[in-house]
């Protein structure tokens, strides 16, 4: 049990009274919610700015010239920048683009910019820690098109096996990589395969879907020609994610979908595509949720990176320190040991029990963790198991989260004895 | 724990600790067929030994939760030495019991597999005995995720008996 000094020390910057779903009462206690690496919760800000938009400014965008209509666009464009600048895009107006969530925005760059420039014999280059979002799209590209596919691997300190990078990427056309593992919380060096990427010659695509919702991003830094991310991983809505690409790429890429505004003209023998970004907007785009995600970024910056951050540095430091201590040998972690490099995404088994008998007796307690392959089969096998639990933090969660997680793995080891 | 014992009986549990009939048989004579759940990454290996119309030796392999691994390992014991017209039957009524849930909800699919659906149904509910042991494993339709885990292994012995039969009137 943390004692109190911890518990002040540890106060969440978020407070989890600004979070409808969190004040939930399941079997008896407040619910216990850990499974942000997977979708987090809304703050009431987010909920209210959704529904102000149904109930005051509701109309389609790009399309009406009356007030309402206007309105909608105006919010809906803003959001665009709003995310752009949340990213250090230097250009939002035209690189922020809309799509379902992080998994289509992967899927746009595979079948747009990869049909486009990829032809039978080259190589893209993934990593073992891939979710199946940035790797199924390039099985089905590879597929079809005869692509030879590289893997960077991962080590026993679960970190990405970086000796033969420079072997790897060379005369590499694309690499796909990941800046956190959404199993084993590692923070992968990023910057640095981008540079050797670049200098091969490469372009680099990031799946960001867990490193914006917890790390200052900034794409120039991280060097990454596109990113992807999704709404609903950081307190915003469901149903939209974002890719962010480099103008020029963006440019020559052709659209991905066909249909309502992503065109400038359509004849009986053709069409011609819409500027950037509609290109990519083929039909009505989630507005609510673009202002649902504005609300979120909004909330996220009012917090600050640096807050977030060191608050779930020190959580996760918690976490481990507790499970470790209270368990030793009987519960393994998957992950590095340490906050080093690492996000507050612990996998763990306890014992022999089956994760999945562990997430119900934890669910008996009321607290919500995740147990599966975690959409990453080929981590798994490199991990050696078929499923991990996971519980994953997030700027809500605070130490008594943690210290009813450890509770309920307790729970479960006298019941399986 | 409060609210879990109807899931985890001390049956279920002494057949996960201690599953009968684990392992594997030469293949042929035995028939070998895998049931895999593909959102948990769960699988069992179910191997028969069919002689006559009987059911004379069956073992499991694989890997999985405890639901899906005491479910496997009281199939086993209920189903050795049974005719095969008994194995089918208790197949039947096995699904039955775990699917009693859905058809309570009146989920539109209780003309699906039909009428003989509701009369093994009716029949279990008023002969919960008819199961013996396996009656242990009806706490399971109270958490609806879990019931893809304990009909896994009972899929896959249907499909092996299906594929013995086609084989056998194949080759008649």
């Amino acid at each position: 049990m943390a004692d109190l000094t911890t518990m002040q020390r540890l106060e969440p910057p978020a407070p989890k009274a600004e979070f409808p779903l969190l004040g939930r009462i399941v079997r008896g206690r407040p619910i216990v919610y850990l499974d942000s690496a997977s979708s987090s919760q809304h703050p009431r800000a987010v909920l209210d700015a959704m529904e102000d938009y149904y109930e005051t400014s509701h109309a389609n965008v790009h399309r009406g010239v009356y007030a309402i209509a206007e309105e909608a666009d105006r919010r809906f464009e803003a959001a665009r920048m709003a995310v752009g600048r949340f990213i250090g895009a230097p250009d939002p107006e035209h690189e922020v683009i809309f799509t379902k969530n992080a998994t289509e925005a992967l899927n746009l760059v595979a079948w747009s910019w990869g049909r486009a420039n990829l032809r039978a014999g080259d190589v893209v280059l993934l990593t073992d820690m891939e979710h199946h979002a940035n790797l199924v799209p390039w099985l089905m590209l590879a597929e079809e098109r005869g692509l030879e596919l590289r893997w960077i691997g991962v080590d026993d300190a679960y970190r990405l096996d970086l000796a033969h990078l420079e072997r790897l990427v060379d005369g590499v056309k694309l690499v796909g990589v990941t800046a956190m593992s959404n199993v084993i919380g590692t923070i992968t060096p990023f910057a640095q395969i981008a540079r050797a990427a670049h200098a091969a010659g490469a372009v680099v695509v990031a799946d960001g879907a867990q490193s914006v919702p917890h790390l200052r991003t900034d794409v120039g830094s991280l060097g990454c020609d596109f990113i992807a991310f999704s709404a609903h991983k950081m307190l915003g809505p469901t149903g939209i994610g974002v890719l962010w690409g480099r103008r020029e790429l963006l440019e020559a890429m052709p659209p991905f979908m066909g249909g309502g505004g992503m065109i400038r003209d359509v004849r009986h023998d053709g069409f011609s595509p819409n500027e950037l970004p509609w290109k990519f907007e083929a039909g009505t785009p989630p507005i609510a949720e673009a202002i649902g995600i504005h609300a979120a970024v909004d909330y996220l910056s009012k917090i600050g990176a640096e807050a977030i951050e060191s608050h779930e540095t020190a959580l996760t430091a918690y976490a481990l320190d507790t499970l470790t201590e209270r368990f030793g040998d009987d519960l393994r972690i998957f992950g590095p040991p340490t906050t080093d490099s690492r996000a507050g995404v612990i996998s763990f088994a306890f014992r022999d029990i089956h994760p999945h008998d562990l997430a119900q007796v934890l669910d008996q307690a009321g607290v919500c963790v995740r147990a599966g392959h975690h959409c990453a089969k080929p981590l798994m096998r490199r991990l050696g198991v078929t499923a991990t639990a996971r519980a994953s933090l997030y700027v809500y969660n605070d130490v008594s989260d943690v210290d009813a997680l450890a509770d309920g793995i307790a729970a479960a080891g006298t019941l399986f004895g | 724990m409060p609210g879990l014992e109807d899931l985890y009986r001390e049956i279920i549990l002494d057949h996960y600790r201690s599953p009968r009939n684990r392992g594997e048989l030469p293949v042929p004579p035995a028939h070998r067929v895998e049931g895999f759940n593909p959102l948990c990454g769960d699988e069992v290996v179910v191997y028969v030994i069919v002689e006559g119309d009987t059911l004379v030796d069956i073992r499991i392999a694989g890997q999985g939760c405890s639901i899906s691994q005491s479910s496997a390992s009281l199939m086993s014991a209920s189903v050795k030495g049974k005719t095969l017209d008994e194995v089918r039957d208790l197949i039947r009524t096995f699904k039955s019991m775990m699917s009693i849930h859905e058809t309570k909800l009146g989920d539109g699919e209780a003309s699906g597999p039909g009428a003989e659906v509701f009369d093994v149904d009716d029949a279990v509910l008023a002969d919960p005995e008819a199961l013996g042991e396996l009656a242990a494993l009806q706490g399971v339709v109270k958490f609806p995720v879990r019931i893809k885990c304990a009909t896994l292994s009972w899929n896959a012995l249907a499909q092996a008996l299906d594929e013995l039969s086609a084989g056998a009137s194949r080759s008649s």
